[in-house]
């Protein structure tokens, strides 16, 4: 059997279980399309969260970025883990508290403004239709290497397949299918780690295998790795970074912004008690650790094997010729995420850092320009084939990438059209629409998202995980900011809460935009998106705790300045920090 | 003020101390060991490396997981403490 019927075998399997369990659970009612019935017991819940949460930027993009930043990409694995401490205790209990459906509905209640409501209607969506622009080009690149066809077709079959997907299920469907889809792609990730940890390091665990001994070389793995980066010309993978704000930045945007993510926070409202939801968070975390552990292993062991391909005999020897290169080199190419030009006509593929401070010593091995040109997306799906792992293990993470993408992208258009249809349609253009009425909002709605998201994923601003990033930054300086100070301050009133939020939303999209393009629309960018034009050395990508950090100091200060929040406000913020005594707190 | 009053606010209290000592490590064990306390910590060495490198890409995620499940038992003995558990 060919590696192409393999592939379609264990995607068509994975997809015919998802399917048949979205059919099987299909959506009845309205509340049911939204919160599964609130009956989910809190370790399915998290194994659910973490296949919601994970996607395509954890499991197909992260470790190659990883694999490439070494060290100074770690941002990414505390980012998306870190957020779930703050979610557990700061939001979770007490938005479950609440016993809402949606985001919007706590913040129009809570700052008892329809206008609160709709700035963050506007927020929520600006945010998940980023994170989808990230999901679909990771699907983008898993579907065209497994169907073999260019990029942009991939990521159109993809968004077919993910629109109808969500609109079969609902999220009772979701909730089943996403614990069925954490198994698949729990495994799919673990397997080739495990293979990879095995071949270099005679270590089962590859979270541990990271921090042993490379069998050839007798040196420490991330030491030999270290030395063999440093013969290319790059960076040694543990180096230390110099800008130490912009790492620090970027990890508190990515930690808060997760906090602050509707697909995410609509997971707390589904189990069934206060309690739950604390246990919830934890559990989420656990699976999700589960991945990130190994990521950082499937990061080195990748980059390391990678150039040993390229490299065959060391890097300070010749590199392989073009015409023998590996099979997986060539199905890459016909997507046109792997690029080999012949810089110096010698058929050889010279792959290296570029870069002046390398310049010598390229020039004295006769090279004239890094040659290979391999995009970080592709990394983890291409793991296996790198490593010489038998047909079936290739099947699996194809399986397991799709899965990823999938379910969050699901999870996504789930969010974006419950806050068009409920919370917008319903809340306040047409507060009689009938449930069917809501259900087609909620599809239209869905679709019209899933051709924005594909048409900007064509050209995205960065990699999947980076696109994502970008998400995380939206979601902390506008959503987690109006959700904390809802819970934690009875004072912050409605004009603050709108204030703040626009305030945060503003700053982090123009920041955004000057430098990534306007609206994502390519070629529109104002600056170069190099160091040396951003603001005191932030990243876009990071100034999302910016952001934050203005929607809070807007919030109060207009707050401060305007009038207390009504008696029954203030009695509501009350009640929502005890999970059951409430009645009896408030009762003066 | 009645007693329901005084214990309400008792228990908020002691969640906001809670959540501050757990904010302390969790900071602490990101923010401080895996980045700005680096350069500091570059003297342990740990599998090839230093010890910044293990809390930045495992040893952060480890600590979050305690600190959750730690939070989770805290607080739910602390709503039966208080007679606020559902």
């Amino acid at each position: 059997m060919d590696q192409f019927t393999i592939n379609l075998l264990f995607v068509g399997g994975s997809f015919a279980l998802y399917f048949g369990i979205a059919i099987w659970a299909r959506a009845g009612s309205t509340k049911e399309f939204y919160v599964a019935g609130g009956g989910v017991h809190p370790v399915l819940n998290g194994m659910a969260t973490a296949a919601d949460w994970m996607s395509a930027a954890s499991f197909i993009s992260m470790a190659g970025l990883i694999a490439a930043g070494g060290y100074a990409n770690s941002t990414f694995l505390m980012g998306w883990t870190g957020g779930y401490v703050l979610l557990a205790m700061l939001l979770a209990p007490y938005l479950r508290k609440f016993g809402k459906f949606t985001v919007p509905d706590f913040i129009g209640d809570r700052f008892y403004s329809k206008t609160a409501r709709l700035v963050a209607v506007a927020c929520l969506i600006v945010a998940s239709v980023t994170y989808v622009i990230g999901q679909m080009t990771g699907a983008g690149v898993a579907f065209s290497r497994f169907l073999e066809v260019d990029k942009n077709t991939g990521l159109v079959i993809a968004a077919v397949v993910v629109f109808f997907y969500a609109v079969l299920g609902g999220m009772k469907g979701i909730t089943y299918t996403q614990v069925a889809q954490y198994v698949v792609l729990i495994i799919a990730y673990t397997i080739p780690a495990v293979f990879i940890s095995l071949q270099l390091t005679d270590t089962f665990l590859p979270a541990i295998g990271l921090f042993s001994t490379h069998t050839e070389s007798g040196l420490p793995l991330l030491q030999k790795l270290d030395e063999v980066v440093r013969e290319l010309g790059f960076r040694d993978y543990t180096a230390d970074v110099d800008n130490k704000l912009n790492m620090v930045l970027f990890t508190l945007s990515l930690m808060i912004g997760t906090a602050g993510l509707p697909h995410v926070i609509i997971r707390f409202f589904t189990v069934p008690k206060v309690a739950d939801a604390r246990w919830s968070a934890g559990w989420a975390l656990v699976f999700i650790a589960l991945l990130y552990l190994t990521a950082p292993a499937v990061a080195s062991m990748a980059r390391l094997n990678l150039i040993n391909t390229v490299y065959p005999s060391g890097p300070t020897e010749q590199p392989i010729a073009y015409a023998e290169r590996p099979d997986w080199v060539q199905t890459w190419e016909t997507t046109g995420l792997i690029k080999f030009e012949d810089k110096n006509n010698d058929g050889l593929v010279q792959f290296y850092n570029d870069v002046p401070a390398f310049q010598d010593e390229a020039t004295a091995r006769g090279w004239e320009g890094n040659e290979l040109v391999v995009n970080r997306d592709i990394l983890v799906l291409a793991n296996p084939e790198i490593a010489n792992l038998p047909g079936w293990v290739i099947g699996l993470i194809a399986a397991g990438g799709l899965a990823a993408a999938l379910s969050t992208a699901a999870g996504l258009l789930l969010a974006i059209s419950s806050a068009i249809s409920h919370d917008l349609i319903k809340g306040s253009i047409n507060p009689n629409i009938t449930d069917k009425g809501e259900l087609k909002a909620a599809r239209i709605s869905m679709f019209v998202a899933i051709v924005v998201a594909t048409y900007l994923g064509m050209n995205p601003p960065g990699f999947a995980a980076q696109v994502v990033a970008l998400a995380f930054g939206i979601a902390a300086a506008s959503i987690f900011p109006a959700l904390m100070m809802g819970i934690f301050s009875k004072r912050v009133n409605s004009k603050g809460a709108i204030a703040g939020m626009l305030a945060g939303l503003c700053s982090t999209l123009v920041y955004i935009f000057l430098f990534l393009g306007w609206f994502f629309i390519p070629g529109t960018a104002s600056f170069a998106n190099t160091p040396d034009n951003w603001l005191f050395g932030i990243s876009p990508l990071s100034f999302g705790a910016i952001g934050a950090v203005i929607n809070f100091a807007v919030a109060f200060t207009v707050s401060s300045m305007t009038e207390e929040p009504p008696k029954e406000i203030q009695d509501l913020v009350e009640s929502v920090r005890y999970p059951q005594g409430a009645g009896s707190a408030v009762d003066h | 003020m009645s007693d329901h009053n005084v214990n309400a606010e008792k228990y908020w209290q002691a969640n906001l101390r809670l959540i501050l000592g757990s904010l302390v490590v969790w900071a602490l064990a990101s923010y401080g060991c895996a980045i700005l306390l680096r350069p500091m910590l570059s003297g342990i060495a740990v599998g090839g490396t230093d010890l910044g490198f293990w809390f930045a890409q495992q040893g952060s995620i480890l600590v979050f997981i305690l600190l959750t499940f730690h939070y989770a038992w805290k607080m739910n003995k602390l709503d039966e403490e208080f007679g606020l558990q559902e």
